[in-house]
């Protein structure tokens, strides 16, 4: 099984990047990387794995990809079938504005040919009026792609794509952090980028630390609002479960027994929750004046401490490179949380 | 004095003789039924009031309401949270429910008086496809016509359902002696703007269209009391207009001839009370959302129990309406508390089978 064989190398090499960096990390989650590497090491040491070491992965990318390109042929495993690719894939299509970021951050970027109409950041994506949620497979076609990812299977693209013998993959919103790793490492494995994976993971797990390392202790409850028809994200969702990691509890919680991730709240909840901190996006057409004046809402301790922040939608929707960032602002809004009550 | 005037052309003497005539007519409301239909509006307010996903105590909700009734000082238990969530969150839900069920009642009934037929509803012209049109542009791509105290949704949807609505009245130019005409370039319309908003909706992204999706299923969600002040006025102008035609409406029914021999003008009276019951429908689905069911079933449920005559339907539509649709949203508001459930799913769930019981009943009556 080569491609098992260097997905658990390359989540190995992963695992002792955060080791290895993990000196100055006392969060728990480069801890916990920590011992299930160990473990898997001493009963496998393979050779991927002392190839991909920290020396290998910081060394020329030009020499790094030569090496991994000798990993073809790569077998993947998502929703979107079992595919065996035997170079790698020179004319990707991505419909997912997630796996655009990723592709992009682990040096795949020259080998996508089209993006979906939001895959607009970085800026140099090949953005095209493909829609990720409502796919044309005919459009998608017309770009004679090698491989297509996608983040959910609309409109039976996989079955279509299938049928015609075209690579997919479908890398879905991940579960938490650690799934968003996962993504990437995937995504890195397919286009023969492991080693610049392994840097693009090493680097967010450091920056994420950090920026983690400013959160506070205590659990702040917080509501994070789509918009003001009062959906939510739940722990259930990526951000939600970003969240979560970050030590906050999540007003929408008790209203997702379904594990749906976005469900919607009744108005009444949001004010007896009285949550300690108010997260809107920058997508919604109201500001953090009006939510502070909304009528009933005056005896929220959020409300009253001013603790309503505005997020990049973008980011928070997606899991990413971007993903520190998200986390430094929203580890700052918490802190604040903490002093002004 | 019953003026007998054959043309379109309309005199203002008639006019006064018609509104002599309706005024006459509004003190003969079957006052046994609207009592009746009062009391269960009271009760279902007393439910809505004393239900939510809060959990307010119900003693404390009464006593907060008495106390702030004038004259009347009760120390209410409730903390000041619990008095903001029912002054400023529970209590002008339930007053816009009443008022939406109330305006689409009522306009359904006149709908169905005007066009002579039992299927006909408020959306029949276009009017909630033009105000989806318009919501879903103010929504996803920043048309935004909104001004003082006037939310761009609203009002773009607003304006979308007005001009469906006149549009589908100028297809059918100079038709309003013949609603199958109107009835048509209704459906024409209603057509054209449900596609225009199809096309819309699948440009946006998919976190903007749930927004969207959430406005098309309908929603009494509302935060303080300006949403009532916004929609009270078309409610109470619009609703008089209709109550002062509804006896029009039951001479409507033997047929144009026969109407313009009572002396009746059928044109007049049908471009009044369209305009009447789209402008308050299309009031009431702005601030709402698309609200389905109310317009069509209400007026057969007063129908059947109490009485064919519009002069009842017209006036108990908007009654049994505004407690059907205050009662309804208590479940959206508590069925999965702490989350929110559609009102227009319930509306049918609750409505459909209730309906289907009255329909059968009435049907075994008869026969």
């Amino acid at each position: 099984m080569p491609r098992s064989r260097i997905l658990i190398a390359l989540l190995l090499a992963l695992g002792l990047v955060a080791a290895a960096c993990g000196s100055d990390a006392s969060d728990g989650a480069a801890d916990a990387a920590e011992d299930p590497t160990t473990t898997i090491a001493s009963e496998d040491p393979t050779t991927t794995v002392e190839d991909v070491t920290i020396e290998d992965a910081e060394g020329d990318p030009a020499d790094s990809q030569m090496e991994s390109s000798d990993d073809y042929p790569v077998t993947i495993e998502s929703a979107g079938g079992t595919w065996t690719l035997e170079e790698a894939p020179q004319k990707i299509v991505s419909l997912s504005p997630a796996a655009t970021e990723i592709l992009f951050a682990v040096g795949a970027g020259e080998q996508v040919i089209a993006v979906d109409s939001y895959s607009y950041y970085p800026d140099n994506t090949p953005v095209t009026d493909l829609s990720g949620w409502d796919p044309n497979v005919e459009a998608v076609l017309a770009f004679e792609p090698d491989l297509v990812v996608i983040s959910n299977d609309a409109n039976d693209l996989v079955a279509s794509l299938t049928a015609l013998d075209i690579p997919v993959l479908v890398s879905p919103a991940p579960a938490n952090i650690e799934g968003g790793y996962e993504a990437m490492a995937e995504l890195g494995l397919v286009t023969g980028h492991v080693d610049e994976t392994a840097v693009a993971v090493e680097t967010m797990r450091t920056e994420i630390a950090a920026a983690m390392a400013v959160s506070p202790d205590v659990g702040v409850s917080i509501y994070h609002e789509l918009d003001d028809t009062f959906f939510s994200a739940s722990s259930f969702g990526f951000i939600g479960a970003v969240y979560a990691e970050m030590g906050a509890s999540n007003i929408a919680d008790e209203a997702d027994a379904d594990g749906y991730g976005f469900p919607q709240l009744t108005e009444e909840y949001i004010v007896e929750a009285d949550p300690e901190l108010i997260i809107i996006t920058d997508q919604v057409a109201y500001t953090v004046e009006d939510v502070l004046a909304r009528p009933g809402w005056g005896e929220i301790s959020a409300i009253k401490n001013g603790n309503v922040v505005v997020v990049n939608a973008d980011i928070a929707s997606r899991w990413g490179p971007r993903l520190p960032q998200f986390i430094a602002a929203v580890a700052e809004a918490l802190a604040s949380v903490t002093v002004s009550s | 004095m019953v003026s007998l005037d054959h043309t379109s052309a309309t005199s203002s003497s008639s006019v006064a003789d018609e509104v002599d005539l309706a005024a006459e007519q509004a003190f003969r409301l079957p006052l046994r039924a609207v009592f009746v239909g009062l009391l269960v509006l009271a009760l279902v307010g007393l439910f809505s009031a004393s239900n939510g996903a809060a959990g307010l105590p119900v003693m404390g909700v009464v006593t907060s309401l008495l106390d702030h009734l004038p004259l009347i000082g009760v120390d209410s238990a409730l903390s000041d949270r619990q008095v903001a969530i029912l002054f400023q969150i529970r209590l002008p839900r339930m007053v816009i429910g009443m008022l939406v069920g109330g305006a689409l009642g009522m306009a359904g009934g006149a709908y169905q008086g005007v066009f002579r037929n039992p299927l006909a509803d408020p959306y029949l012209l276009g009017v909630s496809a033009g105000a989806g049109f318009g919501a879903v542009l103010a929504l996803g791509f920043g048309l935004d016509i909104g001004w003082g105290p006037f939310d761009p949704v609203p009002a773009a949807a607003f304006v979308g359902s007005v001009v469906a609505v006149a549009a589908s009245a100028t297809i059918a130019r100079g038709s309003w002696s013949s609603p199958a005409t109107l009835l048509l370039g209704g459906v024409a319309m209603a057509a054209l703007f449900s596609a225009a908003q199809t096309y819309a909706l699948q440009r946006l992204s998919e976190t903007r269209s749930r927004e969207v999706l959430s406005w098309l299923f309908g929603n009494l969600s509302t935060s303080g009391w300006d949403q009532v002040w916004i929609l009270g006025p078309y409610v109470v102008v619009c609703g008089t207009v209709l109550i002062l035609h509804r006896r029009h409406l039951d001479v409507l029914r033997v047929g144009d001839d026969e109407a313009r021999a009572l002396g009746l003008n059928p044109a007049r009276t049908r471009l009044l009370v369209i305009g009447a019951a789209s402008l308050m429908t299309a009031a009431a689905v702005s601030v709402s959302g698309l609200i389905a069911f109310v317009g069509l079933v209400v007026p057969h449920i007063v129908r059947l129990l109490v009485s064919n005559s519009y002069r009842v339907i017209v006036p108990l539509s908007a009654l049994v309406g505004a407690a059907f649709l205050a009662f309804v949203d208590v479940g959206a508001r508590t069925l999965i508390a702490p989350s929110e459930l559609p009102v227009g799913v319930i509306t049918a769930f609750v409505g459909a089978p209730f309906f289907a019981f009255v329909l059968w009943r009435g049907h075994g009556s008869t026969a």
